[in-house]
C-alpha cells in the first residue's frame, strides 16, 4: 500500500536511511537501556521542595510538578515503549507469517478458514482492540501486549499470504519438490528468502505502530496508570505545565518522535501510507 | 476473497465479506465485554439488583433474585450464550452510570462522531483534491514540491500531536476558538482540523500520483488528439481514471478516521462515539463500552463498504474479474 509514488531511488540512498534509521533507533534504545544506570535516579521519586525545576546539573532535564526527575522517567518511559513495541511486533510475526505461509501452501478451505479469520480481526479498529484489552485490565502491561499483537499479526498474515504465493508457484520450489526436498527446506531455502525483506519492514512498521497506539492510549488516558512513566502519560501530565515548563513536554514528544522517525526510516518506502 | 469456486458476482461477494465482518466484530466485542464483566471486582449480580433497586434497598435476597433471574449462576459459556443472545436480540441494556438505554446514549455520540467525520472528510477533499490534482498536472512545480513537504510533515505527526500543537498555537496563544467542548460556534473546526488536515495530506499526495498517471495514459493523450480540450480531456477521460486510486485510499484511511476519533474527539471532549467510549471505560460501564465500541466498530465496517462499493462502481474491471481483489 505505497502511497507515495514509487520513484526508482538508487539503493545507496535506501541503504542511508536504513543506516540513519538504525542509529537514531540504536541512540533511543542506548537511552533507554542506559539511561536508568547512568542517571540513578528512581522515576518515581518525589521530592516535593524540587517542584518543577530548570534542567541543570542535578537535573538534567529538570523535574515535573511532583519533583520526579524528567530524565530518568524518559528513560523508562522509553524502554518502556521500545521494549512493548518490539516484543508485540515479534510475537505476532511468528504467527502472522506462519498463517500466512500455510494459507498459501494449503489453499482450499483451509486458505478460506484463515482468511476468514483475519478478516473478523480486521473489521474492529485496531486501536479499539487494544483499548477492549486494555480495559480488561486496566493498567496491566500484558494486556495492552495482548491486544496489540492481536492486532498487529494479520498485517503479517496478509503480506506473507501474497508474497508466498508467486513463490510457491514457481519453478524453482516445484524443481526442489521433485528433487525430492522437504517441506522445511522449502520453506528454509526459498520461502525465507523471499519473505525476509519484506519481514524487516513490517516489523519496523509494525513496531511504529505499536509505538504510536500505546502513546495514544496514555494520553487518552486508558492505557498505562499515572505512576508509570510512559510516553503518552508524560505528554498529558506535563500539558499543564507547558507555560511555565515547555521543555518538560517537549521531552517526551522528542523521544516519540525520535522512536517513529527510526522505526519510518528503517521500514523504508514501502509502509509510507 | 480467494477465487470462488462456484461463479459469483463481484457485488455478492462484497456483501457476503462485510456481512460477516459485521457478525465477527459482534461476537468479537460481545466476549470481550463479557470477559470485562467478569473481570471486573465485586458480585454482579448485586451490583444490577442495586441499579435496579436504589444502593438503599439491595438485600440479599433481592440479589439472589437476580441471579436467578439472569443465570448468573450457571457456568460460564451459558451465561456468555445468554450475553451473545441479549445482543442478538439487538438488547444492549442500560448504562450502569446514567441508567438510560446504551441505545439511546450511543445514538446521541453517533451524530456528533458523523457529524465531525464528515467534517473532516470535507476539509481533506477541499484541501486535498485541488492540490493534488495541481501538482499531479504540474509535476515538479513548487506547488507540488510544497504539497510533498507538507504531506511528508504533516504525516510524521500522529493525530494526537497535531491536536495538541493546534491546542495551543490556536486556542490559547490566539484565543480565536473554544479549546475543547461543543459549544456551537467553531467548536468542530479545530478537532476537524486535526483529523482533516492528516487526510488531506495523504490524499493530496494519492492525488498527484493518479493525476499523472492518468494524464501519462494512452487514452488521455487520444483524447486530446481527437480535439478534446485540455479541460475537456481532464473533466471526461482524466478525473474518472484517476479517482479509482484516490477512493481506495479513503479506504485504508478509515482506520485513521476511526483511530483518529477516538483520540481527537477525546482531547477535544467533542461529545462523540470515541469520547463515550473512552468515558465508559473510565467508569467501568460495561453495556456501554459494548455499545460504543460495535457502533464504532459497525461505522468502520460500513464505511470500507462504501468504498468497495465506489471502487466497484467506478471500475468495470473488478465487476468482471472477481477473484483478484485481495
Amino acid at each position: 500500500m505505497s502511497a507515495l509514488p514509487d520513484i526508482p531511488q538508487p539503493t545507496a540512498r535506501h541503504r542511508l536511511r536504513r543506516r540513519a534509521g538504525l542509529a537514531v533507533l540504536g541512540l533511543v534504545a542506548a537511552f533507554a537501556l542506559a539511561g536508568p544506570l547512568l542517571v540513578g535516579t528512581d522515576p518515581a521519586r518525589q521530592v516535593l521542595a524540587d517542584s518543577l525545576a530548570a534542567p541543570g546539573a542535578r537535573h538534567w532535564l529538570g523535574t515535573d510538578v511532583l519533583g520526579r526527575d524528567v530524565l530518568a522517567r524518559l528513560a523508562h518511559a522509553a524502554r518502556l515503549s521500545l521494549g512493548l513495541a518490539l516484543l508485540s511486533a515479534l510475537t505476532a510475526a511468528v504467527p502472522g507469517v506462519l498463517l500466512g505461509v500455510a494459507a498459501s501452501w494449503r489453499g482450499g478451505r483451509t486458505e478460506r478458514a484463515l482468511v476468514l479469520l483475519s478478516d473478523a480481526v480486521l473489521s474492529v479498529p485496531g486501536l479499539l482492540l487494544v483499548l477492549l484489552f486494555a480495559a480488561l485490565a486496566p493498567g496491566r502491561h500484558w494486556a495492552l501486549y495482548l491486544g496489540l499483537s492481536l492486532s498487529l499479526w494479520v498485517e503479517y498474515f496478509r503480506v506473507s499470504r501474497a508474497a508466498a504465493r508467486p513463490v510457491l508457484a514457481g519453478d524453482a520450489v516445484q524443481a526442489s519438490g521433485l528433487l525430492g526436498f522437504g517441506r522445511f527446506y522449502i520453506l528454509r531455502r526459498h520461502l525465507l528468502p523471499a519473505l525476509a525483506p519484506l519481514l524487516g519492514t513490517l516489523l519496523a512498521f509494525g513496531a511504529a505502530q505499536a509505538v504510536l497506539a500505546l502513546a495514544a492510549l496514555g494520553i487518552v488516558g486508558v492505557g498505562l496508570q499515572p505512576p508509570t512513566a510512559e510516553l503518552g502519560l508524560m505528554m498529558i501530565e506535563y500539558m499543564p505545565h507547558y507555560e511555565e515548563a515547555p521543555w518538560l513536554v517537549a521531552a517526551p514528544v522528542a523521544v516519540l518522535a525520535a522512536l517513529v522517525l527510526g522505526m519510518m526510516l528503517l521500514a523504508g518506502d514501502g509502509a509510507q501510507a | 476473497m480467494t477465487a470462488p469456486t462456484h461463479p459469483r458476482s463481484a457485488w455478492t461477494g462484497l456483501l457476503l465479506r462485510r456481512g460477516f465482518q459485521i457478525v465477527a466484530l459482534a461476537l468479537l466485542v460481545a466476549t470481550l465485554c463479557f470477559l470485562m464483566a467478569r473481570a471486573l471486582p465485586g458480585d454482579i449480580a448485586t451490583r444490577i439488583a442495586a441499579g435496579r433497586y436504589g444502593y438503599d434497598l439491595v438485600s440479599n435476597a433481592a440479589a439472589d433474585a437476580v441471579r436467578l433471574e439472569l443465570g448468573l449462576d450457571r457456568p460460564a459459556w451459558r451465561a456468555l450464550l445468554h450475553w451473545w443472545g441479549d445482543l442478538a436480540r439487538l438488547d444492549l441494556g442500560r448504562s450502569v452510570v446514567s441508567d438510560l438505554p446504551v441505545w439511546r446514549e450511543v445514538g446521541e455520540a453517533l451524530g456528533s462522531t458523523l457529524e465531525l467525520s464528515a467534517a473532516a472528510l470535507l476539509l481533506a477533499t477541499l484541501v486535498g483534491l485541488p492540490l493534488g490534482i495541481w501538482s499531479g498536472l504540474h509535476p515538479g512545480g513548487w506547488i507540488d514540491r510544497l504539497a510533498l513537504a507538507l504531506a511528508v510533515l504533516l504525516r510524521a505527526l500522529p493525530p494526537f500531536l497535531l491536536a495538541v500543537l493546534l491546542m495551543l498555537l490556536v486556542a490559547v496563544q490566539l484565543g480565536m476558538l473554544p479549546v475543547a467542548g461543543d459549544d456551537g460556534h467553531g467548536s468542530l473546526l479545530l478537532p476537524a482540523l486535526t483529523l482533516g488536515l492528516g487526510l488531506a495530506a495523504g490524499l493530496a499526495r494519492v492525488t498527484a500520483t493518479a493525476m499523472r498517471e492518468a494524464a501519462a495514459a494512452p487514452s488521455y493523450a487520444f483524447a486530446r488528439t481527437k480535439g478534446l480540450s485540455d479541460r475537456q480531456a481532464l473533466l471526461r477521460h482524466g478525473l474518472r481514471q484517476a479517482a479509482l486510486p484516490v477512493v481506495a485510499y479513503l479506504g485504508v484511511q478509515a482506520v485513521f478516521l476511526a483511530e483518529g476519533a477516538l483520540v481527537v474527539e477525546t482531547l477535544f471532549s467533542w461529545p462523540g462515539i470515541g469520547h463515550a467510549l473512552v468515558h465508559a471505560v473510565f467508569a467501568r460501564d460495561v453495556p456501554m463500552i459494548q455499545g460504543t465500541a460495535l457502533c464504532m466498530g459497525l461505522l468502520f465496517v460500513l464505511f470500507n463498504l462504501l468504498v468497495d462499493a465506489a471502487c466497484l462502481g467506478l471500475d468495470p474491471r473488478r465487476r468482471q474479474g472477481g477473484g483478484a481483489a485481495a
